[in-house]
Order: C-alpha cells, then structure tokens, then sequence
C-alpha cells in the first residue's frame, strides 16, 4: 500500500538516495549494452565495442566490421535499443505520475483505457487517411493524445470523479468499460475500412520490429516535455498523496496539479503508444518494483522510474526479438506474460489503499 | 487487402490452422463423369448437390475468380466485398472475413463457396440448408488445381475447369524454362507487409518462387513451422541476410514501393537495395492461389530476368 497517512516527515526522509540512483543508471547501462550486443545477427563484441566508442568526438577506433555490420548495428540495433530507453522511461513515468494523480495503485496507462483511446484515434487518422503510421510524425501522435486524454477524462468522470469514498477498483472498472467501447468504435471504424486493416494491425502489434532514428526524433520533444513536467511536479505528488485538503492547506491546488500530471502523463503515454504499438502493463510493474524497494516517495519514484522502465523495456525487447531466433514475438506480449501476474499481486497486497 | 494476408498478419494462428487444413480435399474422388449438365448428382467432400447450383455465392476472392475462370460466372449471383476481380463479379456487402449467414440466405444461394469456416459458417448454414463448400488457402499449385476441379464437379463445368488448371500449369512452366539457370541461387525477401511479416519456401507463395530455384531469407525465421510458415522478421535479419531481390506484396495496402524499402534506415547496404533490384507485386494476385498465378510467376520471371547473371 501507497502510504495512506503519511506524514510529511516521512515523505521528506524518504529522498532520492544516491545509491539507488547509481543502481538505476548502472541498470540502464547493462540494459544498453545487452541490447546492442545481442540480436539476430551476432556481430562480434569488440567491434560493437569499437564502434559505440568512435560516437565519442575524436575517437576513431578500427571496428573490423563489415559495412553491413555497421548498418546493422548503427541504423537497426542502436535506434531501437534507444527508442526502447525512450518508450519505457515514459511509460514507467505516466504509470507513476497516473498513480499519485489518482492515489491509485492499480493506474497504468493501459488499464485507464489510455491506450485504447490512443489506439482509436490512430486508427481514426489512418483510416480518414490524414496520416501513415510510416511517415507523417505529426498526426499519429497527436491523434494518439487526443484520444488517450479523451480516454482518461472519460475513465476519470466515470471512475473517481464527484465521489469521495470510490475505490481503487471504480476507476479500474471504468478503465475497463472505457477501454471496451473505444475498442469497440475501433473495430467498427475497421470494420468500415478494411482495406487500412493491415497497417492498423500492424501498429497495434508494437512497431519496435521496424524501429528506426526517425521514430527517436518523433518521440524526443515529447518525452523532454513529459519528463520535465512530471518530474518538476514529484513533491506536489507526495503532497497530493497526503490528501486534497492538506494540500490546499499547503498553497497547493490540487485539481490544477492533477489535471497538470494528467495530462503530462498522457502525452507521454500517447507518444509511446504512436511508435511502439500497445505496450501494456509497464506502467504498473516498473514503479510498483520501486515503491517496495524504495519507498513510496514520489521524490525518488519518478526518476527511478525513468531509468528503471528505460532498463525493463530494453531488456524487454531484447527477449522479444531474439527469443525466436530471426523471428520477432510482439513485445506487448511479453510484457503482458510479465504484467499481468504482477497486477494481481498488486491488487491483493494493496487492500488498504487511499481513494 | 486480401482475407488471406489479412490473416497472417492479425492472427499468425489462424494462418497456421489454414495452413494445416490446406489440401484435405486434394484426393476427392470425381463422383460422376464428365458431361456437364448431366454430372449431377455430384458430391465433393462433404458438400452434396442434386442438381447444377444456378445462384452461388462466392466468400472468397480465390473462389470468385476461379468460378469465373472456369464457366459458372453466370451462375454466380453475389460476392464477397473483397472479390476485386473480374471486373463484372457481382460484388455485395458479404463479409467472407465476419460471414454473416442471414445476410448469405437472404441471397437464397444453392451454393456458398468459403476459403475458411470461421464462425462456424459452414455448420449455421447447414441448419438452413444451404451447402457450404470450404476451399481453402492453398499450399501447392497442385492443390490450387485440385481446387479448381472441386469446383468445376459442384457447378457443373468439369472440363472447363480442367483446361483451365491445365492451361495454367503449362503456362507457368513456360515461363518458367523462359528464364535461363543460374550458376548461383538468387535470394529474396518476400514482403507482406511493412512490419516485415513474410511468407516461407512451405507456403504456396514460397512454391512459387522455389521453381525459379531461388532461395529464401524468411526460411531460417521459421524453420520448425511454428509460425505456419509465416513469420515476421527482425530487420537484422533481413539485413543480415542480405537478398538479392526483394519483393512487395504491400504495394497497395500499405504503399510500400522501391523508394519506401530504399528510404529504411539500415537498408542501403542490402544487395537488392544497392542495385535497386526491388520489385512490387499486385497484392491481389500475389496473395491468392487462383487463376491469375501465372500473372504472379511471369511477374517474378521478369524480375528475375533482369537480374544479371
């Protein structure tokens, strides 16, 4: 359980300790390195080696490696690698800062229906034809946005909203429901246009697998924006935390706060979503693992969520596009053979948490 | 957008079931000899027809144009909405990918022709009495010929639709010996769509292309079968493979062309992006298993061609 009564003091001791923030970075190092030394093609360590040390200016070390070799590694392997760094520091970031706007445990960009709402405004602009999900970097993710804020509005008004003594279970209900019609309009909308099946398909089966600079460049400016929002706002969530009142009392205003992170959180999401397809669950299993390490502080959860998620999501993909040798396993499905335990483990620890 | 392809993509599965139930009716025994009108009664597999079907319905575009192929286009009062070819079909709003078999008794069909029974298709209009036949995808040229004689037994046209199997066989071997031996294999990367999904040498797509001797990069993806000979490939292994040619049967669905595969980031040291050797297929004839093949083999034979020895 998220501290119910907890006191500021408690709040305040529980800062970012170094430590645990060498641990992150050190996680996101491996997970990089892993990532770049395994894949379908085995290409040889030192090289590889060589290679990430001639990015440093004024290096020029002789790799050894085949100009296809490089392409490989500089053009497939190293984008997705990063774009992975990318979309699972913000997933882990939306999930946390989804949590403490709610005071919710169970809120993960996924199960408020913000991937849904993401998924629906995509296959909107696909099939209206007012984008592709291989090129025009500008539609897709801002009809990712809208739908995954008019998805959390509508999740949040059903859920939590107007309401003191809702449980954590009403928001996820409605998550459910919320999720289920979007959905429902999505296939409709599909069912109308067969003929954009295939792309949406695709889209929503991860886009990792085709992952190259030009998603980074897409996803970049929206995940400095989420980041520096989110995490600017790491003490108003611990205060947020305490309760509506207490914040007020504390100059705060709370529903300004939230709204702020809400919406934060599904930018964030929303750009994931437009490059990497449904990617459910990291949300909920990346901070959650912090919290029982660490502590419930918002203070230290949010960065550690951002490297912590960046390293889950990497090693992730790692699994998914070699686990099966030449052939790819969609990474949503991966993670959802994780998650999906996990968000029952978290459900039955987290009988006593605050609405 | 063909049901076919559709399936690989959206349900790997499902293309494995497909797969896996291609060519049951290959050996079905020609009931009745060959006088057309007079063939009747005739069963073929599980379907039984008294008399020549006079008002078809056609779920599958393969169907379609096979029936039109072989004679019984008049006789074929409706298709599905993704029968693109011929031109004249009787095109409906009829779902093949999610039949509805009200919809299909409203046509009052003495024959439903589908490439698969999903939702139980074949059982619901059983209850109403109407046959169903099941054509599925094919693996083989063999079973695509198989088909055809299946359905020229049901409507009536058996001698039509053995000239047309035949001429399409000698066509294709033709076109085939057209194309002069080479010392080496050319390898290829068959495309199904951008994410990289790709159909393996165990496919009927894949049989194609083994009878110009060519080899195929997407085989190593899925060599226990798992993946029902369609799996999806990493980029690295695409480009680790390094084909020859490359060829797109996403040109119309989802607008991949020379330039979009020359544009993807990694790709420009692939040996058929270097020497543009990047080929765009029509998606429809590419991704069905009926009369237009030989449109699909020469396609690929001038492709070929131009390769440099």
């Amino acid at each position: 359980m998220i501290d119910a009564v907890a006191p500021k003091q408690r709040a305040r001791s529980a800062g970012l300790r170094p430590a645990w923030l060498v641990a992150g970075a050190l996680a996101v190092l491996v997970a990089t390195l892993a990532g770049l030394a395994f894949g379908s093609a085995s290409l040889p360590p030192g090289g590889v080696a060589a290679e990430m040390l001639n990015l440093i200016p004024g290096v020029r070390l002789e790799s050894g490696l085949t100009d296809r070799e490089v392409a490989i590694l500089m053009q497939l392997r190293l984008p997705r690698v990063v774009l992975g760094l990318l979309v699972g520091a913000m997933l882990a970031l939306s999930g946390a800062a989804y949590q403490g706007a709610f005071r919710n445990p169970l809120a993960d960009p996924h199960l408020l229906g913000v991937a849904a709402g993401a998924g629906l405004g995509v296959t909107a602009v696909i099939v209206l034809g007012a984008g592709s999900t291989t090129e025009v970097p500008v539609g897709v993710p801002m009809a990712a946005f809208v739908g995954a804020v008019t998805a959390v509005a509508l999740t949040w008004l059903l859920g939590a909203a107007g309401s003191r003594d809702r449980t954590p279970a009403a928001l996820i209900l409605a998550g459910v429901a919320v999720s289920a019609f979007l959905s429902a309009a999505q296939t409709f909308l599909l069912q109308r246009h067969v003929e954009s099946l295939q792309e949406v398909y695709s889209w929503l089966l991860g886009r990792l697998a085709t992952a190259g600079w030009h998603d980074v460049l897409v996803i970049l400016p929206y995940a400095l924006v989420t980041g520096v929002i989110v995490l600017s706002r790491r003490r108003e969530l611990d205060v947020l935390t305490v309760g509506d009142a207490e914040a007020a009392s504390l100059g705060l205003h709370p529903q300004r706060s939230r709204y702020l992170l809400i919406i934060a959180a599904s930018l964030g999401t929303a750009a994931a979503v437009s490059v990497s397809g449904l990617i459910g669950f990291v949300g909920i299993i990346v901070p959650h693992t912090i919290r029982l390490l660490t502590g419930p502080s918002y203070r230290s959860l949010l960065p550690l969520s951002v490297l912590f998620g960046a390293a889950f999501l990497t090693l992730t993909d790692l699994l998914a596009r070699t686990v099966a040798g030449d052939a790819e396993i969609p990474i949503g499905v991966v993670t959802a053979f994780l998650g999906a335990p996990f968000f029952v483990l978290v459900m039955r620890t987290s009988r006593a948490v605050p609405t | 957008m063909q049901r076919r392809r559709l399936l690989t993509t959206a349900m790997v599965t499902t293309a494995l079931a497909l797969a896996g139930c291609a060519g049951q009716d290959a050996d079905e025994p020609a009931a009745t000899p060959a006088s057309s009108a007079a063939g009747f009664p005739v069963t073929v597999g599980a379907v039984t027809l008294e008399a020549r079907p006079e008002k078809i319905v056609s779920l599958s575009p393969t169907a379609t144009e096979m029936l039109f192929a072989i004679g019984a286009g008049p006789q074929v009062t409706a298709v599905d909405d993704q029968s693109s070819y011929p031109a004249d079909a009787p095109k409906s709003d009829l779902s093949g990918f999610k039949p509805n078999a009200e919809a299909i008794a409203a046509k009052d069909p003495d024959l439903v022709v589908v490439s698969n029974d999903t939702e139980n298709i074949v059982a619901q209009l059983g209850k109403l009495s109407i046959p169903a036949f099941v054509a599925p995808a094919a693996t083989t040229l063999e079973d695509t010929y198989a088909q055809l004689g299946d359905l020229g037994a049901l409507t009536g046209h058996r001698a039509e639709a053995e000239k047309t199997g035949a001429d399409m066989a000698t066509r294709i071997d033709e076109i085939v010996k057209s194309v002069p031996a080479r010392s080496r294999p050319l390898s290829y990367f068959y495309e199904l769509g951008p994410d990289l999904y790709s159909a393996t040498s165990k496919t009927f797509i894949g049989s194609i292309f083994a009878k110009f001797g060519m080899t195929n990069v997407a085989d190593a993806a899925d060599a226990s079968g798992s993946f029902g000979g369609y799996p999806q490939l990493t980029q690295e292994a695409v480009v680790k493979a390094n084909p020859d040619m490359i060829f797109l049967a996403d040109s119309k669905c989802c607008q991949q062309s020379a330039a979009t595969v020359t544009a993807r980031s990694g790709w420009s040291t692939v040996t058929a992006v270097e020497k543009g050797q990047i080929y765009a297929l029509d998606d429809d004839i590419a991704s069905r298993w009926g009369p237009r093949t030989p449109d699909l083999v020469q396609a690929v034979a001038d492709a070929v061609g131009k390769v440099p020895a």
